[in-house]
């Protein structure tokens, strides 16, 4: 009997790991969609999601919305900043380059932080969990009712998404752009509506994953970044680009934390998410799923 | 339908093409001849308004298209196949067509956009074939084919093709000059820009050619085939 109770505790960490690493995957998804029509890597992406947690907070908890309401109108709510991000940070700039568009979007992710300490302090907040907080337990692991929502609505995004892009006029567009632009403006697609739409996408699933992460982790102010880092970590270890790619990034990228905070030492699992990601690029530079080709940045 | 007046483009201070005027009327076919670098690709990018460092007027059906973005100009039924085929390599041969359509795909006109869809599968059978196969595996002529075939799902009126014989073998390009001639005998005009001055003078009515970004010559498509100059620069003495 001394060995099934270690299997359990690694078992445990699994599904812990897989829920954190859900998040990053959405994070990694966000990251890729705007990347792929645009080549830029949106570092104002973790704002997305700390918005998602605090935005609501503030319209469920304290103006006492209902959930799923809530949960729409705080989708639209970062949806709407992720629209402004574009309107005002990256389409004013004149001559952009790719360089000169992803710090447009740090100042913007600075800038986002900082209007969110102005409106909710430093201090963390906590939410609800969506049904309940009354653990499951499958044979000694534990598991939060929360942890289900949050894989739950990465499989939502991952379904809707391949829908999007495979069966819908828009969704097309979208890739064509990224396929090769002035193709897609001689077909009659406006091709700045796309990067538009992909900046809204992107802050949609940003929210998403930010409002399912607050009831297990809480949320302050100050998060996204490190998100940001997380999601982007998963989506170069999948390789930049691929959704598949993003999941297995982010859920890897989550199972190598869990294990190692809890098998190690969890005062190192940010590093050694890092070092598990550094060999991965050392061995495979396009990440587990990508294609050279398509992931080498085109103009840096 | 087609007036170009002093049009002069490029991409830095210095122009690429300097005052170019020329002119395409309704149901025909012309050409543009010229070696590498003479600006002739330049010059469709400034028509289908992809390139917007320009001056001049350019008027489509009478109305001024100087000053409209690409996206816009294709709305008005002027479509240009690019110079190398410029397919959407990673994406099916079925939505690169789908997209052709993109302007007007709406549930109310399923009709016309499947009616055209079967007209440009009609005239490429083999595009037919590789539906569902990915754009970028398919041949050099069959990426023209799908090249055109999209540009065809746009309801052009006026068709640029921008050398649609580039690299491709001999019998092919006779294939694709036989297609422009089918579209012209539809009604469809077309400006035609080849290097292959000799295949573009075959099928055009009239033909200018270009040197260094201006037009030193033109005149109706048979009367170049027998000038002189003509003969020595561009169809081999
Ligand atoms: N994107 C660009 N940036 C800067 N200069 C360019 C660009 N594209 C073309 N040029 C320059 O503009 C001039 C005209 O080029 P253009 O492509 O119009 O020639 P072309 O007649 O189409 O040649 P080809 O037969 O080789 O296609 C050339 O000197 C070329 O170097
Ligand atoms: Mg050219």
């Amino acid at each position: 009997m001394e060995s099934l109770p270690f299997f359990n505790q690694l078992l445990q960490f699994i599904v812990t790991g897989l829920t954190i690493g859900a998040i990053y995957a959405m994070v990694a998804i966000g990251f890729n969609i705007i990347y792929n029509v645009t080549e830029i890597i949106n570092l104002a992406q973790g704002e997305f999601v700390m918005l998602g947690g605090l935005v609501m907070v503030t319209v469920h908890v304290m103006w006492g919305v209902p959930l799923p309401l809530a949960f729409g109108l705080t989708v639209l709510g970062v949806t709407l900043v992720g629209v402004l991000l574009d309107r005002l940070a990256i389409r004013p700039i004149r001559k952009p380059s790719v360089m000169t568009l992803i710090i447009a979007t740090v100042a913007a992710s600075i800038i986002i932080k900082g209007v969110a300490m102005l409106i909710w302090g430093k201090s963390p907040y906590d939410l609800p969990a969506f049904s309940g907080r009354t653990p499951i337990d499958l044979g000694g692991v534990i598991i939060q009712p929360q942890y289900l929502w949050v894989v739950g609505f990465l499989v939502v995004v991952a379904i809707g998404l391949t829908w999007f892009f495979n069966r819908t006029i828009y969704g097309k567009a979208m890739s064509a752009c990224a396929d090769n632009p002035d193709a897609a403006r001689l077909v009659g697609i406006n091709v700045r509506h796309m990067v538009l739409l992909s900046f809204a996408l992107s802050a949609a699933i940003g929210a998403v994953a930010g409002l399912t992460l607050t009831p297990i982790a809480l949320m302050d102010y100050d998060r996204g970044a490190m998100l940001a880092i997380k999601g982007f970590g998963a989506a170069i270890l999948g390789g930049l680009g691929s959704f598949p790619g993003a999941i297995l990034g982010g859920l890897v990228l989550g199972l190598i934390e869990a294990l190692s905070a809890g098998l190690l030492s969890s005062g190192y699992k940010d590093a050694y998410a890092l070092i598990i990601l550094l060999a991965v690029l050392f061995i495979r530079p396009s990440g587990i799923l990508g294609n050279l080709e398509v992931t080498r940045f085109k103009r840096f | 339908m087609l007036e170009i007046e002093k049009l002069s483009a490029g991409y830095g201070p210095i122009p690429a093409i300097r005052e170019i005027s020329l002119a395409v009327p309704e149901g025909r076919v012309v050409s543009i001849i010229g070696a590498n670098g003479a600006g002739k690709s330049t010059l469709l990018k400034a028509v289908s308004g992809l390139n917007r460092n320009k001056s001049g007027r350019i008027l489509f059906h009478g109305q001024s298209i100087s000053n409209l973005p690409a996206h816009r100009i294709v709305g008005l039924g002027l479509s240009q196949v690019a110079e190398g085929r410029q397919i959407f390599a990673h994406m099916t041969v079925a939505d690169n067509i789908q997209l052709g359509a993109y302007l007007y795909y709406r549930r109310r006109h399923r009709a016309e956009i499947d009616q055209r869809m079967d007209q440009v599968y009609a005239m490429f059978p083999i595009l037919a074939k590789r539906a569902k196969q990915i754009a970028g595996s398919l041949s050099g002529g069959e990426q023209q084919m799908l090249a055109i075939g999209r540009a065809l799902m746009t309801r052009p009126k006026l068709l640029l093709l921008d050398e649609p014989s580039m690299g491709l073998a001999p019998i092919v390009v006779q294939e694709i000059l036989r297609t422009i001639e089918t579209l012209n005998g539809m009604g469809m005009t077309i400006l035609l820009v080849e290097q292959n001055a000799r295949a573009a003078l075959q099928i055009a009515d009239f033909a200018y050619v270009l040197e260094t970004g201006q037009v030193v010559l033109e005149g109706p498509a048979a009367k170049l085939l027998n000038d002189p100059k003509v003969k020595a620069a561009y169809l081999g003495g």
